[in-house]
């Protein structure tokens, strides 16, 4: 069987794993929560019900069945791709993901470059020379991103730059009142820019500190040693060896930060009220929208499969040891 | 060419408790590399040699500390020097393909190499072209990755990476672990043409065998001390020639001369003796060596540490 072949399979069978056990944590996790899925359903008409009617929607529902015979029939609708209605929005949860996913898309490709471009570079300047000034300014800055919240940084850009400064628009990913033709693509720019930044410049930190501490352990190794005995400088060093050798724990990581990404657009959405899938995801849990919220959860472990599955084929292109390896036994 | 005398290396450690202390490692080193010879230093493995190498080339870690005296061609070989020679005038050959980048090819790392030598950026190509046909590798070799080298190609590529930078002195670490004999063979072969090509070339290795076959003197390294230097040819019949009792036990434990071992162990560099450092293994060891550590002194044309001799 071909190297791609086998590998394909393992993702494969690694995938379908990983949906099985999400469905069923979430759906132990959302049983035992104390949602009611008729009580969030009715809604503010909840008065106007009478316990009888109650019943005959539960009955309607199945929610008479037990637990076990409830959960195989959502999961086999699960796998026959049909993921409900949204209660909030009243259409299909699918077709909501699809909407809300593009506007996220965006922000998120755009930190994800950003934060994985800028934390290289800055992680390499600061391995190159371990204590220098800028080394210590890159890890102060490191440390200080890492352990704020990318809800308060966005708060904070958007006090300084959409309250104060009136540079970056207060909310929303166009102003609001204008039809949806009337949007331009400078509007939605001008509205991504600063969720961008914040998600950007929180994702820079861990990459930034992973890349230094790879670039002086590559500075430190047997090949470094022999590359200075042949009389080069570090820039050299950095240039030949470093960059290369570095960037292959940089792509798995930047491929295992998608979660963490996603986690932080949640949040920063939010703050931004930006209707991208964060914002969705909060909307679903603050107000017991079950379909869209597991719909979302699956969609996310997808997502960040997809994401590690990319790093990993990257990977696997970059390293000449697996690349050729694999090709020539 | 190189001009080694009473070197010291010592690193300072931190022991518990944040305790400062100074560990030397090489205590008392003398060598002299002419050029168009062959100088072996034979000693145990992780006697700590490979530091001389180091040493000379400049790259001890941060905490090392350098004494004794290194000149080269003439003049101090002072760390200024070292880093303007280092990959110009003076190579190094290391031990494996560890040494190489992994994930460049290694036709890439002679070239690399090359430039670093100072040869021009127009040129590289054809000089790493002419030291792979002169080693015998093949051009599509140059494409290859050190992983995909076997050892007896990785030895050439090694070698082709000290030689492209026209250096006048090599320094070889351990140029045959654990090589098949063909190998080895060839390897020393390389190593004796370029000194006879009027290079200077130090070998440093634990395979005093091997080291005769090539080397024109061969320097004994016991305990960070080099307790003598002798012409190659003085290990001959039973060792009469040879000056120190240790250089003689090492010629006796070899399987060809009668396998006689020599029992004990070296001091560890932070318990050494006062005086002479192979008195506890020494056959004709007498009160006045535990005195005094014994200086180099000139001996039937080489030199030794030991009052006796
Ligand atoms: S000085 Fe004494 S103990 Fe040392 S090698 Fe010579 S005879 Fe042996």
């Amino acid at each position: 069987m071909p190297e791609w072949m086998s590998f394909a399979g393992r993702k494969l069978l690694r995938l379908i794993t990983l949906l099985v056990a999400v469905a069923i944590f979430s759906y132990t996790l959302i049983s035992l929560s104390p949602i009611d899925p008729v009580d969030a359903y009715i809604g503010a008409d909840m008065l106007l019900i009478s316990p009888e009617q109650r019943a005959q929607i539960a009955a309607r529902w199945g929610l008479d069945q037990p637990p076990l015979a409830r959960f195989i029939a959502w999961a086999r609708e699960l796998a026959g791709g049909n993921f409900g209605t949204s209660l909030i929005f009243n259409r299909p949860v699918l077709e909501i993901i699809g909407e809300r996913f593009i506007a996220s898309l965006g922000l998120m490709a755009t930190a994800w470059l950003v934060s994985g471009l800028l934390g290289y570079a800055l992680g390499i300047l600061a391995g190159a020379r371990p204590g220098s000034l800028l080394d210590r300014a890159v890890r102060l800055y490191a440390y200080i991103l890492a352990s704020s919240p990318s809800f308060w940084v966005a708060l904070l850009l958007l006090m300084a730059f959409s309250v104060g400064l009136r540079w970056t628009p207060i909310c929303c990913a166009s102003p609001p009142g204008l039809l949806p033709e009337e949007v331009t693509l400078a509007h939605r720019l001008h509205h991504l820019i600063l969720p961008a930044i914040t998600l950007s410049i929180v994702g820079v930190a861990n990459m930034a500190l992973h890349t230094r501490q790879k670039l002086i352990e590559v500075l430190e190794s047997d090949y470094a040693l022999f590359a200075r005995a042949q009389g080069a400088t570090t820039r050299d060093l950095v240039r030949h060896h470093g960059l290369r050798n570095v960037a292959l724990p940089a792509i798995t990581l930047q491929g295992a930060s998608l979660s963490e990404l996603f986690g932080g657009a949640v949040l920063v959405e939010q703050v931004f009220t930006y209707p991208g899938l964060g914002e969705a995801t909060v909307q679903a849990a603050l107000r017991s929208d079950v379909p869209l919220l597991l719909g979302i959860v699956f969609f996310s472990a997808i997502f960040v499969f997809a994401g590690n599955t990319l790093a990993d084929l990257a990977y696997r292109l970059v390293d000449p040891r697996i690349r050729i390896g694999a090709a020539t036994p | 060419m190189l001009q080694v005398q009473g070197l010291q290396v010592s690193f300072t450690v931190y022991t518990q408790g944040l305790r400062q202390r100074r560990l030397t490692v090489i205590t008392d080193l003398d060598v002299t590399v002419r050029a168009g010879e062959v100088v072996a230093i034979v000693g145990a493995s992780g006697s700590g040699k490979s530091l001389l190498a180091h040493a000379i080339l400049g790259i001890l870690p941060h905490n090392a500390e350098l004494g004794g005296s290194i000149s080269f061609q003439g003049k101090p070989l002072t760390q200024a020097r070292k880093e303007a020679l280092r990959g110009r005038a003076i190579a190094l050959i290391p031990q494996t393909v560890a040494a190489l980048d992994p994930l460049m090819p290694v036709g890439e790392q002679v070239r690399l190499a090359a430039l670093r030598g100072g040869v021009p950026a127009a040129g590289a190509r054809e000089v790493v072209a002419a030291s792979f046909a002169r080693y015998g590798l093949a051009p599509e070799a140059a494409r290859l990755h050190p992983f995909q080298v076997s050892g007896g190609m990785a030895r050439r590529v090694l070698v082709s990476t000290a030689v492209v930078g026209q250096a006048r002195l090599l320094i070889a670490d351990e140029p045959t672990p654990g090589l098949h004999p063909e190998v080895v063979t060839e390897t020393l072969g390389h190593l004796r043409e370029l000194a006879d090509g009027g290079k200077a070339v130090l070998m440093i290795t634990h395979d005093i065998e091997a080291a005769l076959r090539v080397a024109d003197t061969v320097a004994v390294f016991y305990a960070g001390t080099t307790v003598e230097q002798a012409p190659a040819r003085d290990f001959a019949g039973g060792g009469e020639a040879l000056r120190h009792p240790y250089t003689r036990a090492l010629w006796r434990a070899l399987p060809s001369q009668g396998f006689v071992p020599l029992p004990g162990a070296q001091p560890a560099p932070d318990a050494l003796p006062p005086g002479c450092l192979f008195a506890d293994r020494c056959p004709l060891v007498t009160a006045a060596c535990r005195v005094a550590r014994p200086p180099a002194r000139e001996l039937r044309g080489g030199t030794v540490r030991c009052i006796h001799a």
